[in-house]
């Protein structure tokens, strides 16, 4: 079933529309030289307007007035049965791009049987949410999860549209922006609204993070932008908000169930070595025992990183050898390297000073690591750590 | 005259670069401490071709140039030398004498399982009476019917017990002197070939170098190589090659020392500022570097006059012996660098200090290259 | 089998360094290599290939110089190589080229697997592998770690944050791979000489892929760059000052600040 046809009658055998097509849907019949459509059709409509001879219709109305594309959405993100945090943060920063336009801020809720999500997501600022409840919802796949989306578009015509950049988003969100021909940005760091234009600036990283870029997407809808979890602030919880719930329904045909999933598998990650940690909290001399490395893990398990050492640590064995930071031990880079009781000698700084940002700790002011540490702690890690890791645990709860 | 490396060049040298620095540089260091042998590391290296590069592909080697094979020993010295040492004995004192004297017969029974990396060979000259006076074979072979009867010690041979094949030199006629000595391909496993002592060296720790020892070792008389009374020849020859190698891998010490030494005065901090601002310290890089572009250009150029087939005795010699003397000063003066740090084997430099000592000795100490490149201009 | 694996060359983004005065690039001096993840998808190929037949066809949308990535691809045992070049093509967005991809495939003639590397790390989207198999209208398994063929059914193991999914689908389809999946092979120096020594490599132009030039380069990008920067430079370092409960605080939220430390 397609939405778009080629009147034979009209048709002038060009085939100018041919190559247009990103999906390759257009048939050429050499003898009766007509062009036709197959079922790799996704209705995309970009074929259209390239008919010298308007000879293609399309009964979905693809509408290129880009005034009529208003509010801006969030993919609400769930996964055995909770909503991902990722999407109420980008609900907050959705509310504030949608006040500035006088828009209105909708959630889209895809799965099954989880209306009850939908009242989370008002309370954290959704006006609308878009629930599609279908069995092959029920867990995430490209296939159906596409089309619903797509369809939802279609129907509504968001402006803006964003998803988180986790696993799921980044199969999703390119997949979707491909069949609607709208163009996508991924892992920006930072949304805000042009006063002129009324266009979404997106900016993000490139090469590594070593450069910074604001990326406009002026002639396509709606402008996608994909966000990783972290970087936005969702809103307090607001429990007497009040939202609309819209049902839609939506059906799958073959070409939307091309995958199964066969088995889901939770496991931890044991990381294959130290140089991989994005977060590593380090410990020297000034730990004092294998006792004291406990305070260090506690750290680094909070937040998702690894333990390191000095060669003092790993020769008085308070950590194993494998744990070693230094000229005769790993080579870390990691975006956070938390070094605790340590003096920054220049053979523990060969293996750890190209990290992203340093913080040190140490009872001794005129210690060497201080210099070369992003944010330097005087004070005994005995009494901070404890302190800053029920001060992260309160944080990064929120 | 065009000195930038041709397209292939430029591809071997960071495949071999980027093999380098994953696969050989992380477990160097722990190399040396162990004495073990790079076994994993010989074998990945045969199966990219680079144990037999310059060997013809209808032999199983990579057919690549001289040039190519001396910066692929470069960037493997310069992580360890070691492995450049096993790699450049396959290839030069192995591999090119089957090449160049063997029979069709010898060269596809033993230089294809070498050039493949299958096998791995050794080069058996030196003995403990016979070392600058490589002529003074104490080592015997007596033709008995179709069997030559060999006798002797040969000492301080590289991949000693751990190679397959060795090229081997002995006396026929004490008579004829020079032109009484032959050159054989002795196997592993032959009958009255065994290994002696394994030797506890100051540096290149992980190469096996040993005692091999013939007791009656007898094997056909197909295993002569060349002809009777070539052997001095032939050896004299193929040490002309390996000159070549051992240049690239002192060379590869050097460049090494000279980069841990810029690495490390950019970094090291005294009297409040890097110690790569002292006029001292500047001036000991700015020797070092020089006189690592001047060994690269005199190994690039031995190594090109091989491939357009000039004689390369003299050009070999020269590139030997000032890029071993180079790796010798380059990195003692890298210990200085580094101060205390250097003397600690926390540090890569004491390695590199004590790995390029033997480059001043071996294939023809310094002062044999001086008496090569003096009768060489002289005559 | 046919396989069809697309590579992109890139700036080794650890050398790479930015002019604080024009915001841009500074790429002189720094080499070009194979993307590290497509690096595994050429491995992934070729041991395809070596278990059920067939060849490795191996495209790259890029200037000329990406020629050296596919010989080093070439170097590495793959059959077929085609570097998909055109001034047109330049200005190209993740959506555009996608789009030449698509094209520069079908046009390889009929193909079982096309296989990606996740991202690319100097653009670091992940977008052409699923965009592609959306043109080309295939499923599409993303952060592959492992891909079992039999017949026409594959399984793949796509990785999660918290482990791991089991995906069955059937041929033809795309996979984007990480690096887990497997080892890449070095090119031998066999596999170099070979390659320098006679260089076949084709260049594919917007015409010889029948690509609509409405579709191709920045007339078929729908985002555009407006301008670019350097990130806040690091700066020199502060030691915190204070009360230890207050120093702890300040820490806390300026890492927040920073987005070195996520929500997990």
């Amino acid at each position: 079933m397609t939405g778009v046809t080629v009147n034979v009658e009209k048709c002038v055998g060009c085939k100018n529309c041919i190559p247009i097509c990103p999906f390759g849907a257009i048939d050429f019949n050499s003898e009766a030289k007509k062009a036709s459509i197959n079922d790799k059709c996704t209705s995309c409509g970009v074929c259209v307007p390239s008919c010298p001879v308007e000879a293609i219709y399309s009964d979905i109305k693809i509408v290129t007035d880009l005034s009529q594309y208003k509010d801006v959405w969030v993919f609400a993100e769930h996964r055995d049965g909770k909503l991902a945090k990722v999407g109420l943060q980008l609900l907050g920063c959705a509310r504030g791009l949608a006040d500035q336009l006088d828009q209105r801020t909708c959630a889209v809720l895809q799965g099954h049987k989880v209306e009850d999500m939908a009242k989370t997501l008002i309370e954290h600022g959704a006006d609308v949410v878009y629930y599609l409840d279908a069995p092959e919802l029920e867990h995430y796949r490209f296939d159906t999860y596409t089309k619903a989306m797509v369809e939802l578009v279609r129907k509504h015509l968001p402006n803006m549209f964003l998803i988180g950049a986790t696993h799921i988003g980044r199969d999703l969100a390119p997949r979707v922006s491909r069949r609607l021909n709208a163009g996508l940005t991924a892992d920006c760091t930072e949304l805000t609204i042009d006063p002129q234009t009324k266009l979404l600036k997106m900016t993000r990283p490139a090469f590594g993070g070593n450069i910074m870029a604001t990326i406009l997407c002026p002639n396509t809808r709606p402008q996608m932008s994909t966000v990783r979890p972290g970087i936005m602030k969702q809103l307090e919880p607001d429990h007497h908000r009040k939202g609309e719930i819209v049902k839609e329904k939506v059906e799958f045909g073959p070409r939307d169930t091309m995958v199964e999933i066969a088995k889901v598998v939770k496991e931890q990650k044991h990381l294959a070595n130290l140089e991989e940690a994005r977060i590593i909290v380090s410990g020297g001399r000034g730990v004092g025992s294998a006792e004291g490395f406990r305070v260090i893990k506690e750290l680094a398990d909070l937040l998702g990183g690894e333990v390191g050492g000095s060669r003092v640590a790993v020769e008085k064995g308070w950590i194993p050898q494998d744990h070693q930071v230094g000229q005769t031990g790993k080579s870390v880079r990691p975006d956070l390297y938390i070094a605790c009781g340590i003096s920054g000698s220049i053979q523990h700084r060969a293996g750890m000073q190209t990290s992203g940002c340093i913080v040190a700790i140490n009872k001794d002011p005129d210690a060497y690591i201080l210099k070369i540490a992003d944010f330097g702690i005087v004070g005994d890690l005995h009494a901070i750590l404890p302190m800053l890791t029920e001060e992260f645990r309160r944080e990064l709860g929120k | 005259m065009d000195f930038t490396l041709t397209k292939e060049q430029q591809m071997l040298q960071q495949m071999v670069r980027d093999f380098t620095q994953k696969e050989i540089e992380p477990i160097a260091s722990a190399l040396d401490k162990e004495g073990r042998f790079p076994e994993e590391i010989i074998r990945k290296l045969g199966e990219i071709g680079v144990m037999g590069m310059t060997v013809p592909k209808e032999y199983g080697g990579a057919g690549a140039d001289t040039v190519s094979y001396t910066i692929a020993i470069e960037e493997i010295a310069r992580a360890c030398a070691s492995t450049a040492v096993v790699v450049s004995v396959n290839n030069s004192l192995a591999c090119f004498p089957l090449l160049a004297f063997g029979t069709e017969e010898q060269k596809q029974r033993f230089l294809v399982p070498l050039a493949k990396g299958e096998k791995l060979g050794a080069f058996g000259l030196t003995e403990p009476s016979a070392g600058s006076d490589a002529a003074m074979q104490q080592t015997t072979a007596i033709k008995k019917g179709e069997e030559y009867f060999i006798n002797g010690v040969k000492h301080f041979i590289t991949n000693a017990s751990r190679a397959d094949i060795y090229i081997i030199f002995a006396m026929e006629d004490k008579t004829k002197g020079t032109r009484g000595i032959s050159a054989f391909i002795i196997e592993k496993g032959d009958p009255g070939f065994s290994f002696g002592t394994i030797e506890d060296k100051l540096g290149i720790r992980p190469s096996i170098t040993g005692e091999l020892i013939f007791e009656n070792c007898h094997v056909p008389a197909d295993r002569i190589l060349g002809e009777n009374g070539k052997g001095f020849k032939i050896a004299m020859m193929t040490l002309d090659a390996g000159r070549i190698g051992v240049a690239s891998q002192a060379l590869g010490i050097a460049q090494a020392s000279l980069d841990r030494s810029v690495k490390f005065a950019k970094e090291r901090e005294q009297f409040g500022k890097p110690i790569a601002i002292l006029g001292m310290i500047q001036e000991a890089i700015a020797t070092m570097a020089t006189d690592v572009e001047a060994a690269r250009m005199l190994v690039r150029y031995a190594a090109w006059c091989k491939d357009v087939k000039q004689s390369y005795t003299a050009p070999a010699a020269m590139a030997k012996l000032f890029a071993s003397e180079t790796a010798m000063r380059v990195s003692t003066k890298a210990i200085q660098i580094h101060g205390g740090y250097g003397y600690m084997k926390d540090y890569p430099v004491e390695r590199y200090f004590r790995d390029a000592k033997v480059t001043e000795i071996y294939e023809g100490t310094s002062e044999i290259q001086r008496l090569v490149i003096a009768l060489n201009a002289i005559r | 089998m046919n396989i069809v694996v697309c590579i992109k060359q890139v700036p080794d983004t650890t050398d790479v360094k930015i002019d604080p005065k024009t915001g841009t690039l500074v790429r002189e001096g720094v080499p070009s290599i194979i993307n590290p993840d497509d690096t595994h998808a050429i491995e992934e190929g070729l041991r395809l290939k070596e278990k059920f037949g067939g060849r490795v066809v191996v495209l790259s949308m890029g200037p000329p110089q990406a020629m050296d990535a596919l010989m080093v691809c070439k170097a590495m045992g793959v059959d077929l190589c085609y570097l998909i070049s055109d001034r047109a093509f330049a200005g190209a967005d993740t959506l555009a080229t996608s789009y030449t991809l698509a094209k520069a495939v079908q046009a390889t003639g009929p193909w079982d697997v096309v296989i990606c590397g996740r991202q690319a790390i100097d653009g670091d989207t992940a977008q052409i592998g699923p965009q592609v198999a959306e043109a080309l209208g295939v499923p599409q398994v993303t952060y592959c770690t492992e891909i079992s063929v039999e017949g026409r059914k594959v399984i793949a193991k796509r990785a999660l944050e918290d482990g791991y999914e089991l995906i069955r689908t059937e041929l033809p389809a795309l996979f984007t791979v990480i690096k887990d999946i497997n080892k890449p092979r070095y090119p031998s120096v066999m596999g170099i000489i070979s390659v320098c020594r006679s260089c076949d490599i084709q260049t594919w132009t917007a015409k010889d892929i029948a690509a609509s030039p409405k579709m191709i380069g920045l007339n078929g990008s729908p985002t555009q760059v407006s301008r670019t920067f350097a990130p806040e430079p690091k700066g020199v370092g502060q030691v915190l000052k204070g009360e230890p409960e207050a120093v702890v605080k300040e820490l806390v939220k300026k890492l927040r600040d920073k987005n070195v430390v996520r929500v997990r």
